[in-house]
């Protein structure tokens, strides 16, 4: 039988186990709810959940372990000159699991291997079975307890609230868990990288070309892996894309926000909103086809080289992209300063523009920041846009005219294709990773710190 | 149209020359009638108190006098505020300048999240008041005085308001009403935020301006009405209700309504 098999039979017992749950409760209150503590529902969510979750837990402990422990079983019949040698090992286990499969039979091996295929055939089969037996089982006693365990008193609406409670906490450890593991992978990666290449060679470097040899006889460069030239792109296509995001954005909010009727603003926010839902790809061909060929010709006209891929391209659209985040971001703060503080202004006699700019502005001044460096984190982040209009060369310029390359394109151009995945040129990709990671992790606890304080202020 | 004719009966506009003055002011809030014919005269460098139950339009009726109404979306107003006997909702006049005028003190102290200086030279600054740095500083420091407030800041003037305690702030909102040099100066409960001894404080306070000031404050606490006012004016579901000496209103009202609320009966 299947896991999905296996799984599917679960649900069926659970379904059922709902069912009687909910009859014996029915058949205790005698036909008068209020004779039992509970619904009859609850009654039987809890031995549905009594059946359940026992046996989806089980399952995942015994996956864990299964291949562990007939492994061993495997190894500890093997003779020890195997076992001793690494290398030999494996190569016995590949054979072994190779013939336990039913594919070993062009393999020219010893007996023993031979036998310990089969025995690891057989411990398979006995362990699929067992797995069965053992889930059904857990379930169908899990079902049966908690049957004989319902009597009127019996609290099952506080126990299903207990058990929903550890489902939700279950969820959110996932959740946290598998971020953790992600961080360490990149961890671990850029560990390895920096056994290659030294940290102060990557951070400091002023030359990236990642080209190294795949084979020894290759005729390649050395590669040099300095990250400057990345940052330096990454910023300043950041720098533009915030040059272009945040006045507009701004000012969008603050009209939407203080002077827009009601009536407009009920059009105009969720198109401007619209704006963030438009997926990044098709920014991206907008810049690419688009924009970049525009400034070119445009930059031909007034006599400047601009190049057929440049940071301004990339910049200007990445800025258009983010111009939603920042306006809404700072439409919320902007709104959250009190009405009284308006007043007290308008009190005074002062126009509405003088109480924006000399009270609400400077209220909302934090938030507004954390709004901002939020975005920044985002425009770093951002990949499609910069591979598909910023282009490959790693150059030191701050001329926005010329091609530049990010962080995230260099990412993407070293994993695409067939790579070799312990050589350097590889590994950097996980050391940028971890670089862009530290930085807009950040940038957000900065800027969620920077927004936190100042909504504490008026609350 | 009984209640037309007993509001337009009791409001006597009997002061000689009033300071401002509204006459059949009607006010909706979208279809909502809040104010209903109200005539009511502001003398001059007195204290008026406008009293009622909650709800009573009294607030109301202080935001129409210097048009903080203006800021609500979907309310309209029929019938005419003046002040030196000029219509105040006139398409000629300014209302950034009616403002400057008639200065308004809030039920919640609300100074600016800057420093008390700042909050103080706010108004003189965005009107233009002064042409130097020493005069501004004057401004501020004399504001604050009339406040009653510079001997306890004059040492933190740089610090920021928002640090003050809560009958300081309020005192720190009247000084900042003061430093534009207004006419008249509208206060709407600006005691309800405080505790007794600020408000003792802030009363005395209203007594000193009322030499300089025309004052008009809304209140709910009838003691205050009889303490700081030389006129009263009750309110009742949006209708002016009775006006006169505050002494006459507490010791003789004319007006059954009257003497039910300051006998405690409702409201």
């Amino acid at each position: 039988m299947s896991l999905s098999f296996l799984l599917l039979a679960v649900a069926a017992l659970c379904a059922l186990s709902f069912y009687f749950g909910r009859q014996r409760a029915v058949a205790l209150s005698g036909g008068r709810h209020s004779n039992l503590h509970s619904l009859p529902a609850h009654y039987g969510a809890y031995t549905a959940a009594w059946c359940g979750i026992p046996a989806l837990f089980l399952i995942l402990i015994w996956y864990m372990f299964q291949g562990t422990v007939i492994e061993t079983l495997i190894i500890s019949d093997l003779p020890a000159e195997i076992v001793n040698d690494s290398g030999q090992l494996s190569l016995a286990l590949n054979s072994i699991s190779l013939i336990a499969a039913g594919n070993g039979e062009h393999l020219s091996v010893s007996p023993e291997i031979i036998d310990a295929g089969r025995r690891l055939g057989n411990l398979q089969t006995v362990a699929n079975v067992a797995l069965v037996v053992v889930i059904l089982s857990a379930a169908v006693l899990g079902l049966a307890v908690s049957y004989r365990k319902i009597e009127a008193e019996m609290r099952a609406r506080n126990n299903i609230e207990r058990i929903a409670r550890y489902v939700m906490i279950g969820c959110s450890a996932i959740a946290i868990l598998s971020t953790v593991g992600i961080v360490f992978s990149l961890l671990f990666e850029a560990m390895h990288f920096f056994t290659k290449v030294s940290p102060l060679e990557f951070l400091f470097g002023l030359e990236w070309s990642p080209q190294t040899a795949i084979r020894d006889d290759q005729v390649a460069s050395e590669g040099a892996f300095g990250a400057i030239p990345l940052f330096a792109g990454t910023l300043l296509i950041t720098l533009i894309a915030m040059c272009v995001a945040v006045p507009i954005g701004l000012f969008s909010a603050i009209y939407m926000g203080e002077y827009a009727s009601p009536k407009f603003r009920a059009v105009a926010k969720p198109a401007l909103e619209i704006l963030a839902g438009v997926p990044t790809v098709v920014y991206g061909f907008f810049a690419a086809l688009t924009v970049a060929p525009f400034l070119r010709d445009n930059g031909a006209v007034l006599g400047l080289d601009v190049s057929s891929e440049s940071a301004l391209a990339a910049g200007l659209v990445m800025g258009v992209m983010i111009i939603p985040f920042v306006s809404s971001l700072s439409d919320d703060v902007m709104s959250q300063v009190p009405k009284s503080l308006r007043d007290g202004s308008y009190g005074l006699g002062a126009t509405k523009s003088e109480t924006i700019r000399n009270v609400i502005f400077p209220a909302a001044l934090p938030g507004i920041v954390g709004a901002v460096l939020l975005a920044v984190s985002r425009a770093i982040g951002e990949t499609m846009i910069v591979v598909m209009a910023a282009g490959l060369a790693a150059n030191m310029t701050a001329n926005p005219l010329q091609a530049v390359t990010t962080v995230t394109v260099q990412i993407v151009t070293l994993l695409v294709g067939d790579q070799e995945f312990d050589s350097a040129k590889t590994l950097s990709a996980f050391a940028l990773g971890l670089v862009l990671f530290l930085v807009t992790l950040g940038l957000n606890v900065f800027a969620l710190k920077v927004v936190q304080k100042y909504r504490e202020k008026y609350d | 149209m009984a209640a037309v004719s007993q509001s337009a009966m009791t409001a006597e506009p009997s002061v000689e020359k009033p300071k401002m003055t509204a006459r059949n002011l009607d006010l909706f809030y979208s279809d909502n009638q809040a104010l209903f014919e109200v005539n009511l005269d502001i003398a001059e460098k007195q204290v008026t108190a406008l009293i009622g139950p909650s709800g009573c339009g009294k607030s109301t009726f202080l935001r129409c006098m210097n048009r903080m109404n203006d800021t609500i979306d979907g309310v309209t107003i029929k019938g005419d505020v003046t002040l030196d006997g000029r219509d105040i909702y006139d398409k000629r006049i300014d209302v950034v300048q009616l403002r400057a005028r008639i200065g308004m003190v809030f039920q919640k102290p609300n100074p600016f999240p800057k420093t008390i200086y700042d909050n103080v030279a706010y108004g003189p600054r965005i009107h233009g008041l002064v042409n130097s740095r020493d005069e501004l500083d004057e401004i501020v420091m004399t504001s604050l005085e009339r406040a009653g407030l510079l001997k306890e800041v004059k040492d933190r003037l740089q610090s920021p308001a928002t640090g003050l305690s809560g009958g300081q702030q309020q005192r720190l909102c009247i000084a900042r009403a003061v430093a534009v040099s207004p006419e008249v100066i509208l206060m709407d409960e600006p005691c309800s935020a405080l505790d007794p001894i600020a408000t003792a404080k802030v009363e005395e306070l209203i007594d000193e301006l009322r030499s300089n000031y025309t004052i008009v404050i809304v209140t709910h606490s009838m003691q205050q009405a009889a303490r700081v006012s030389q006129r009263t004016a009750f309110f009742h579901l949006g209708k002016l209700v009775e006006v006169g000496e505050t002494d006459q209103i507490f010791t003789n009202p004319k007006d059954e309504r009257t003497k039910g609320y300051i006998t405690g009966r409702f409201g």
